[in-house]
Formats: structure tokens, sequence, C-alpha cells
């Protein structure tokens, strides 16, 4: 369990921008009726997205939306740690993941290079354009070691590489994201193994299929009675 | 060739992202293919067959799937039924998910349907994990596709209403636990809930509720277009199938890739993953799937099969058939406890067992990485993971016990020799007197 709180100095107010306030209604509308207090986490995410943090009047607004409790607010707000609740850089939010499968293969060179360039973790780098932090797995185990920079995976990297990422990002790039060894994905390196059959992709698979492998003789379809 | 799978019996015909992720080009390698006509069978028929598949849960619990279906109520109520598909993939060493959602959405998709018409239900959700945002963008962009096609929606081709929707959490593991993303879907704080009530029969919103892994739901139009019979055919009795499996750690090349069940582990890491870093004899220590299965050692590791089964017998887990290598060079204290703080990190705090005693054992771990701690604390540590281990309301608590246990089982007297080290070479320190005295 880790221990978050709200920042100690907090903006006046917030409010929605109006692109914002579009996605707002679509994530609304994916629940049923009464059950909109479902979008709190995706509407946090859009509140970071506008603002790159989640301030206290963002979980007013928020809860104001939603009809439902300020507190209910500050508590997811609190528990899921991909909420920043302090304003973070102006060129890139860094996390490095440093769980067990990326830390086999380098993470620690990675962390290095943030502790160089930045500063200590969890707080903003002295010229305000980064803010780094080492995060729990990411589910990229294959590619390690990686990071997420601006939610984007960037994938094999060594310390050299990194560098050379955070350098775009600091005179303002944004690198493409996937493998800096040029992988496809998370194929092996060198390329795939496997999938070399042209006849997967020639359209044999796409043919009609006359019938279903043990399909009843006659299948009548049984109609399930309306709710 | 390599492994044992060959390329005509793969499901995931884009696990690398090579090809067209859309609708075209899904339909061209055999998605939504027949589709019609599976919809046109009984759900009782869809679930026999998933039943007579032999397909377990590809989440890590490894509960037949067909059988899960099975429990939902026959008829609709005035409670709606829905879908949820757990896309909240965090244990660390998995990373099978992330490919289906974003190179082979298209087969997500049409599982959703069929599953959900196996369920009856009109409604479903995937839960993908906050991180994946590249892959939320994906999956979203691949249901509007369907949606455009008519293949999804009210008043598709197929003649089932069904609508589906991309939920995401804010990076909790936790969460991928079923209750837990059911509370989390509410919009609550992740917190798992006891079960009974089951999800069958209370799950989201209080309605029948299904829940199931990406891959478990993502496998099941092929093999309705394929027969069970031939799904059933891969792998030993009871553990059929073909399922995704990856490796990371020490060995050459780490990737995900397609196999039969139950090929020998040693097969799949020489011929699949580019053989452990410096040669087979290199290896120290496998942690067969995911983070939380405890690890076997080289020796175990050579005859290990890659099935529930085989690994259940070593006392470990298939998991997810994740692995992560460990080569002689790898500090398997320091890994582990590097686990343990990830599961003190991603603790929930509701249950006192887990709460204190994730953070306990972390602390006491990284004293034994550095070998400060000292001798008796081991078969403490062993102690309190024993306590920790089944007494929480899900299974974070037994998943932050198990990798601790696995590596004293076999690695003990690495742990005791390193305290020994520590001692010996600071004379001030109580115990290093009497080995000077020998």
């Amino acid at each position: 369990m880790s221990v978050r709180r709200l920042a100690a100095n907090q903006p006046e107010s917030f409010a929605f921008s109006p692109a914002t306030l579009e996605e707002v209604k679509v994530w609304i509308a994916k629940y049923p009726a009464g059950r909109q207090q479902s979008a709190v986490i995706p509407l946090l995410w859009l509140v970071q997205k506008q603002e790159g943090w989640v301030s206290e009047p963002a979980l007013r607004v928020v809860a104001e939306t939603l009809s439902m409790p300020v507190i209910r607010v500050l508590e997811v707000a609190t528990f899921y740690t991909m909420f920043m609740l302090e304003p973070v850089g102006s060129h890139a939010l860094v996390q490095v993941c440093g769980t067990t499968p990326c830390m086999l293969r380098g993470a620690g060179d990675l962390i290095s290079v943030c502790q160089k360039k930045f500063g200590n973790r969890d707080h903003k780098s002295a010229d305000g354009k980064f803010y780094w932090q080492e995060v729990e797995c990411m589910g990229a185990c294959s590619n390690a070691p990686m990071a997420a920079i601006n939610d984007y995976y960037y994938e094999d990297l060594t310390a050299e590489t990194f560098e050379g990422l955070l350098d775009d990002f600091a005179a303002g790039k944004t690198p493409k994201p996937g493998s800096s060894i040029q992988r496809q994905g998370s194929s092996p390196e060198g390329g795939p193994l496997v999938l070399l059959d042209p006849s997967l992709y020639d359209g044999t698979r796409a043919k009609p299929i006359k019938t279903l492998p043990n399909a009843p003789p006659k299948a009548p379809k049984t109609k399930v009675p309306a709710p | 060739m390599v492994g044992i799978l060959e390329d005509k019996d793969r499901i995931f015909t884009n696990l690398y992202g090579l090809h067209d992720w859309g609708l075209e080009g899904a339909k061209a390698r055999g998605c939504w293919n027949a589709t019609r006509e599976i919809l046109a069978q009984t759900p009782e028929w869809i679930c026999e067959q998933i039943k007579d598949s032999g397909l377990r849960g590809r989440g890590g619990g490894g509960f037949p799937t067909g059988l899960k279906w099975t429990f939902m109520p026959k008829q609709e109520s005035e409670r709606p039924h829905y879908l949820v598909v757990n896309a909240d993939e965090s244990e660390p060493g998995a990373c099978k998910d992330r490919e289906i959602i974003r190179n082979d959405p298209h087969l997500l998709i049409e599982g959703c349907l069929i599953a959900s018409y196996a369920i009856r239900a009109h409604t479903a959700y995937i839960y993908v994990r906050g991180e994946y945002v590249h892959e939320r963008e994906r999956l979203e962009a691949a249901i509007k596709q369907a949606y455009a096609a008519k293949l999804i929606g009210k008043g598709n081709v197929h003649g089932w209403d069904f609508d589906l929707f991309v939920h995401h959490g804010g990076g909790a593991y936790i969460c991928g636990d079923e209750t837990a993303l059911m509370e989390s879907l509410e919009g609550k704080k992740g917190q798992p809930r006891l079960k009974p009530p089951f999800p069958a029969g209370a799950g989201i919103y209080g309605a029948p509720t299904t829940i199931n892994n990406v891959e478990s739901i993502a496998v099941v139009g092929s093999i309705l277009r394929r027969g069970s019979g031939w799904f059933a055919g891969f792998g030993r009795p009871k553990n059929s199938g073909i399922k995704l499996m990856a490796a990371s750690g020490h060995v050459n090349k780490p990737c995900v890739v397609e196999e039969t069940m139950s090929i020998p582990m040693r097969q799949l890491i020489e011929e699949h993953f580019g053989g452990v870093r410096g040669g087979w004899g290199n290896l120290k220590a496998v942690i067969p799937g995911g983070i939380s299965m405890r690890m076997i050692p080289a020796a175990e590791a050579e005859e290990a099969l890659m099935d529930f089964d085989d690994l259940a017998a070593r006392r470990s887990g298939l998991g997810t058939a994740t692995m992560i290598v460990m080569d002689k060079d790898a500090d398997l204290v320091k890994a582990i406890a590097r686990a343990s703080y990830f599961y003190k990190h991603e603790s929930c705090g509701q249950c006192t067992p887990c709460r204190e005693g994730t953070g306990w054992m972390w602390r006491i771990m990284e004293r034994m990485a550095t070998g400060e701690a000292e001798m008796k604390e081991i078969d403490m540590l062993l102690d309190v993971a024993s306590q920790v281990e089944g007494h929480t309301i899900c299974g974070l608590g037994d998943a932050a016990a198990w990798p601790i246990q696995g590596l004293f089982r076999h690695f003990r007297h690495e742990v005791e020799e390193r305290i020994t080290n520590y001692r010996a070479g600071k004379p001030h320190v109580q115990g290093a007197t009497l080995r000077a005295a020998e």
C-alpha cells in the first residue's frame, strides 16, 4: 500500500475544456443509467490529460459531474497510483519500470540515468522540464527494460539510448515509441522464427466454412425469452 | 522447425504486428469467419464445445472456461447479464494480453460477442489496465470498425444485440482480481469483495457477471471454427490447447510466442527464446509464469513441462506461462526482494495480514539481500509468509508469499551463506567471534 496525499499548493479552480467535456460525455454514456460513478477513473484520467495532474478543485468538479460524494473521488484518486497528485514536468513524465523482469535486464542503469539527470525521484527536475518515478510492472516484460514517457512505452533500452531519448524530450521533440533496437513488437531480436507460412495471410482462412465442426445436424435456434 | 506448434495451427497470426490489425486484415486471416453460423447454434452448444476443448482460463487460475459460463443463470431476468474481460495485465513477467489487444483486437471482439451470446449477455466491458494507453487506443479503434461494419451493436448482422465498451483502470495490480476489478469498474477503490456471492450470481451492478481473461476470450472463435477436438489435441489431457508463452530475464531473445501446452520448458527456452544467456549450463532458476509462481531450480527446469499439472507437482504453477529466467549471475535474493516490494506497493490495504505482512516481508527480504539479517529470521520470515498465505480475501497475499517460499525451498543455503559472509567481514557483529575461535 502506498500512502498518497494531495499537494500542499492547490489551484483556485478547475474546469473541463470544451474538448475534454465531449470525451466526458462519451465515457458517461458507456455505463447504465444511474451507474455514472463507473466513469470516475476515466474522468480523473481526462483531468490529468488536460492539466498534467489531479488537483483538489478537479476532484470536486468530477464529483459534481458524476453526482457522487467528493470523499469517494478522493479515495479513488489516492488509491490508484497512476494519478499524479502534484504538478509534473513541463516536457515529460518519465516512469521507469523497476520491477524484477526489468531489473534483471538493467533497469538499475536507467534509474541511475534519471537520478543523475534529474535528481531524486518523485520530484521535478531543477529546470522544471522533467518529473521521474520508478513504477511497478508496466506489462512489457519481454521488451525489458522499459520506461513509459508521457504514456507511451519506450522499450529495450540501454543507458545510452535512454539518455538520447531524454535529450530529445528536453529539446521539445517526441521520439517514436517502441523498441529502441528495432524489434517488431515482442518478436525475437533478429526477426520472427514463427508465423512464416504465407498461407496464413493469403485469405485461405477466410474461405467460407460450410458446416461447423461438431454442429448438430439441424441447429434450431432457441429463442432466449426477452427480459 | 522451432518448437512443436506448426504455423497452420496458430490462432494469433498477427502476434508481432507485422500485418494489418484492422478489420480487413483480420477478416483475411480468418477472423469473423462463420461467426453468424456459430451464433445460430444454441448457447448450450457453445458452452459444451468450449468444455470439450479443455480450455482452461488463461489468466493464471486455470479454471475451465466453458464450465464457468454454465454458472450463469439460464434465463435472463430483470437483471441484465454482463461479460467482463480482464485486461488488467499487471503481474511482473506477464506481457501476453498486450499483444492480443494491440495486434489482434478483432479476435478479442469476436470472442466477446460469442461469449456474451453463450452467457446471454447483451453488454460487455473490457477492463484494460490504465498504462496500456496505446493498446486502449488500438482496441477502441477496432471496436469502432466492428460497430461500423454492423458486426456488433444493436441490430447487427449476427442477430444478437450486443454492446461492447472499453473501460480502463488507474494502474493497480489488485484490479486483476475479479472482484476488485468489479469494484473498480463500479468506480470505487479496487478492494476485493468476499465470495460468495460469486460473480455469476451478483457481479457488477449486482447483476450476473462472467469475468474472463483476454486470451481465454480471444481463442473462442477459433476453437469453434476448427472444432473442440482440434484444440483438445494439443498438450496432455486436462492441460490441452495452445497458449501464448513469453520469456523475460536472462534469455538471449526474450519474446512472446504461441506454443502447445505441455511443451518441455527446456525446448521452449532453447528454441524460441534463443537459449539461456551463456548456455543452458548457466541457468540457475526459472519462475515459470508471472512472479507470483514459486521458482524452480535449473535441474527441475530441465524436466519441467509447461502445463498446469506438471508445474503444480513441482510446487510451482503455470500461471500465465510468462516465465522469468535467471542465470548464475542473477542475484536471486535481490530479485525476490524486489518482488516483495512490488507486493507491498500493490497491496490494497483491506486485509491486515497482507497490508502488514507484505511490508514486513519486504523489509526482511531487503536485509536478506544484503546479508545483514539474522539467521533465525529466515524461519521467522517463512512463518510470516505462511501466516499471510491463505488468510486474505483475495489471492494477493498468497502471491506475495509464494515467491519467498520458492526462494527458500531451493536456495536457502545461499541466503545462509550470505548472512555468514556478511558477519565474517565485520568482527564486531555477534557471532563472528565464534567463527574466529574455531
